[in-house]
Formats: C-alpha cells, structure tokens, sequence
C-alpha cells in the first residue's frame, strides 16, 4: 500500500501541538511531581527552546540536501516557539504569581537568569510578529538582518535556563552543543561562498 | 532529544493521606510496624517500645500544616545520589545505614566514637514542626522527630576554644553514584555552624519525620535541621561531628564562594547573585496561589536574631 501524508503542513502543525496535549495530560492526573509550577515552567520553557533549535536548524538541512520548500515549515516552527516561550511567560505571571506585581517586579528585578529570559522573549515576540510574509516584503534587507537576532535570542534563553540552577548543568549544556553547532554551520557557510565570490573575480581585477 | 520521564515509586511505598492523619493519633499502635519495617535492625530490636512516644516541644510550630508526606519525600536534594530531586527515592533506597556509628571528636573533653542506638537511648526525642527553606526558592514545612544537638554537645563536653562545628556526611561510594564517579561538588559532604548556632536549641539532629523513621533520601539515619538557614547546610546522613578552633571550609561555600556563604541565613533582602531570595514556593500550594514572601530568618528571627548582632548580614551571607 502506498501511504503518503496527503496534507503534511496539516500534520505537522497538529504534532507540534503534541507537546502542549501531553502537558495537559500530567496536569489533569497530577503526574507533575512535588513542585508542579516548577515543572510546568521547565517543560514549556523546554518545549520553546527545543522549537528555536529545530527552527534553526531548516537552513543548514536546506543547504544540504537541497530540498527547498521548507521556508513555510520554518516560520511555523519559529511561531511554534513563540507559542510555547508565550505560555511559559503566562504560567510565572499566572500559575506561579497570581498576577502579584510587587513580588513579580521584586523578582524580576533582582534575578538576572529572568532578566536574560526577557531579552530572549522580547526578541522571540519580535521576530513572530515581523513572520508574514507582507512584514517580510514590506521590511526588505532589514528583516533578515532583523530575524539573525534568532541566534541571540536562542543563546539568552539558554543562559536563562542555565542561570538558575544550582546542579545539573547537562541540559542546558546540550542545547549550547546544539547551538554552536548550529552557528558554526551557518559561519562556515557564510566563509565557503565568501571563498567563492572571490575565486569567481578574474584575476588581474583584484 | 531529551525527555524527561518521571517513573512514579510504586504505591505501595507512598504513604496515603488517610493513614497519615491517622498515624497523628495512633502514634504509638503504629511504632511497632514502622519501626520494624524501616529501622536498622538492630536499633528496632534494642529500641524500647516507647522510644518513639514523642515528647511535645514548646520549639515546634504547631499552628503550622505539615506539607504532605509524599512531597517532602520524593523532592530532596541528595547530590551524592543524583543531581535531580526527584529521582534520589528511587536512588537511596540501596543506601545502607545500618549499622550507624557517629564519631565526635576535636575540640572535646569526651571525645569518642559512639553506636547511634546508644546515642538515642540518652535522648528524648521530640517532635518539632519547622519551615524548611532551600537556597533554590522553594519551601516546605516538616515535622521533624529528634533532639537538640546541644544535648549531645553538652555530653562531649565542647573545650573552650571550640568556636566551630564541623559535620560530615558518610562516604559510601558503593551506594553513592556521584561519589564513585566525583560529579560535581568534594565528597564526602561538609557543613558547619558557629559553636553558638550549633548550642542554639533550635538547632536539632533528626532521626524521623511525621512520626516515623526518616527515609533514607531524607537524610537517614541521622541530620541535621537549622530552620533558619538555607536547607543545604541541613547535612544529612552524619557520621561525624568535630569541635575545631577555626571555620570549616564547607563544601557549597568551597564549590561556589560568591553563591554560598558560610552562614546561608535565610534573608529575603540578600540575593543570590543569579536570583532573588524575596519569595518562595511553598511544596503543595496549588496553581494560582501566589508565592510566599520569604521572611528575615525564615522566622525565627525573634529566637536567633541576637546570634547575629552587630553584623552585616549582607557580608556574611
């Protein structure tokens, strides 16, 4: 039987929601642990980094496989990750504070591993409301310039992540391997069609 | 990709609610089932049937709620075992702690190594119900079982030039995963006190909580509970206490000096350099439930506020 997805934007988009079921699936049978607030924060703010990851990662597997058409998949990833930075934004001022704004602004204030999970977010909000494709148009050069602040945005929330833990520093470590990979790929890119441009001048023009 | 998964301890090991409130009033017909099944052997044995008759304490709490069980125990900061509180239950359980000796030595007129029945034996265990407070923001209030460790100091008979104490926790690399393999902090495990804060009534060495044994990922078979201060100088597990002229150097302070003071009194104006101290989450407020404010000494400031007269508690944090 030849089985083919008729629909794999559909598909996709519904298996980005998996994540978000399966949350609400702990929560409604108090399978969250002895501090379900904390792990609530963790696993949405998980779920949003894991989002930028993959989102970052549509170029490079782009570039070398040469399998075009992914673009779409990349902005819904990228939404998908502001999604879930938005939710995890929501749980701290909701679930985790009730909306008290003096032990939120006291907090905020004197925590800098929230200060660099601002700049992440802020930068994340910037990028999902810059995504259609008439922002794209009407922004010209300066989007792309604008939508590199991914890589920044990335790296914050990691050291937001990585900030405010007292022991096990391996996941966060993970996510730095990833990024840095990542990047390296992007640099080393950006290095080899430099070479070429160069190699292209004739010679005697230099 | 990592997922984590979280395997559930059976049910038979999770204490239900029911028989709980029940142990409360019961006290006493449950000793000798919860002895038997979670005690050393040879400390159930030689133990007197009314060892667990708990004295009341004019030191506890006790218009405080106890946070239930199941989340005191299965949430505990065990680094020799594993890096995530949730996972030391499952990891403690091969830990062996019987048989149990402590050695008291340094600065003492008797000092000596001593087997931890006999030391029970001299000692009238109490129950006290504290707030507990972790250096990570989140709290807990417990109801511990044991003594003052005054009561025991005052045994050894502490020399004049005892400033400091000095407590270490066991070295069992066969039953301690991160001590086989030194992850992250020096081991064995060292904390101390002050000789004054050591002296301090409040300050106690637990061998139970809720009215039974302590199990092992909370710190059996022997801690320590200073609830004014940050949990992680709350060493679990002890198996000796030295009396020195000078400050041990103690091992969060050592692995992170600029995070982790000597003292760690709980201070809601004194930040840790990567988040604020001002408020909590208390184990077993529901969503919704806006955190607590931490308060000065976690509160027990009108007991311990005079130890730290005339200091800048921003210095010494």
């Amino acid at each position: 039987m030849n089985f083919q997805i008729k629909n794999p934007k559909l598909v996709t988009f519904v298996a980005c929601l998996i994540p978000l079921l399966w949350l609400c699936f702990d929560i409604a049978f108090d399978n969250l642990g002895s501090n379900p607030i904390q792990a609530l924060h963790i696993r949405l703010g998980d779920w949003s980094l894991r989002f930028l990851c993959i989102t970052l990662a549509i170029t490079p597997i782009q570039t070398m496989t040469k399998w075009r058409g992914m673009t779409d998949y990349r902005q819904m990833f990228g939404l998908y990750a502001f999604f879930y930075a938005t939710l995890h934004l929501l749980t701290y001022l909701v679930v985790d504070n009730n909306l008290m704004w003096s032990i939120i602004g006291t907090d905020i204030i004197e925590s800098p591993y929230i200060w660099f999970g601002v700049i992440a977010y802020l930068i994340v909000f910037s990028l999902a409301i810059t995504s259609p494709k008439w922002a794209m148009k009407r922004m010209g050069k300066s989007w792309k310039k604008l939508h590199r602040l991914v890589y920044i945005g990335t790296m914050a929330a990691i050291i937001h992540y990585f900030w405010q833990l007292k022991g096990n520093l391996a996941e966060p470590l993970l996510y730095l391997l990833i990024i840095f990979f990542l990047l390296g790929f992007r640099v080393l890119a950006w290095l080899t069609s430099r070479q070429l441009n160069k190699m292209m001048i004739p010679k005697g023009h230099e | 990709m990592i997922i984590k998964t979280y395997k559930d301890i059976p049910s038979s090991e999770i204490t239900d609610k029911k028989v709980f409130n029940e142990r409360r009033t019961l006290i006493k017909a449950m000793l000798v089932t919860a002895v038997g099944a979670t005690m050393p052997s040879a400390w159930a044995n030689n133990a007197k049937p009314n060892a667990w008759d708990l004295a009341k304490s004019d030191l506890s709490n006790t218009a405080l709620t106890p946070t239930p069980i199941e989340l005191v125990k299965n949430y505990t900061n065990y680094y020799e075992f594993t890096l995530n509180k949730e996972d030391s239950t499952k990891l403690a359980q091969n830990f062996i702690v019987d048989p149990w000796s402590l050695e008291i030595s340094g600065e003492v007129e008797n000092a000596g190594t001593y087997h931890l029945e006999d030391i029970l034996r001299q000692q009238t265990l109490e129950e006290r119900i504290y707030r507990f407070r972790c250096v990570e923001a989140w709290s807990m209030v417990v109801p511990w079982v044991g003594f003052s460790l005054a009561n025991l100091l005052k045994m050894a008979k502490p020399l004049s030039t005892a400033h400091f104490v000095k407590f270490t926790t066991i070295q069992q690399p066969e039953t301690m995963p991160n001590q086989r393999n030194n992850v992250m902090l020096e081991w064995p495990y060292v904390e101390g006190l002050r000789i004054d804060e050591a002296m301090h009534p409040l300050t106690m060495l637990a061998v139970g909580m809720y009215g039974d044994a302590l199990p092992k990922q909370n710190g059996s078979p022997l801690r320590l509970v200073v609830p004014w201060k940050y949990g992680f100088k709350s060493v679990k597990a002890i198996v000796k206490i030295e009396l020195l002229k000078h400050p041990p150097l103690t091992t969060w302070n050592k692995s992170a000096p600029t995070e982790y003071g000597f003292y760690a009194n709980v201070n809601p104006a004194v930040s840790h350099p990567r988040w604020s101290q001002n408020s909590e989450r208390q184990l077993g407020s529901g969503f919704f439930t806006s955190r607590r404010q931490t308060e000065l000494f976690n509160g027990y400031g009108e007991e311990v506020a005079e130890l730290y007269r005339d200091m800048d508690l921003r210095h010494f944090f």
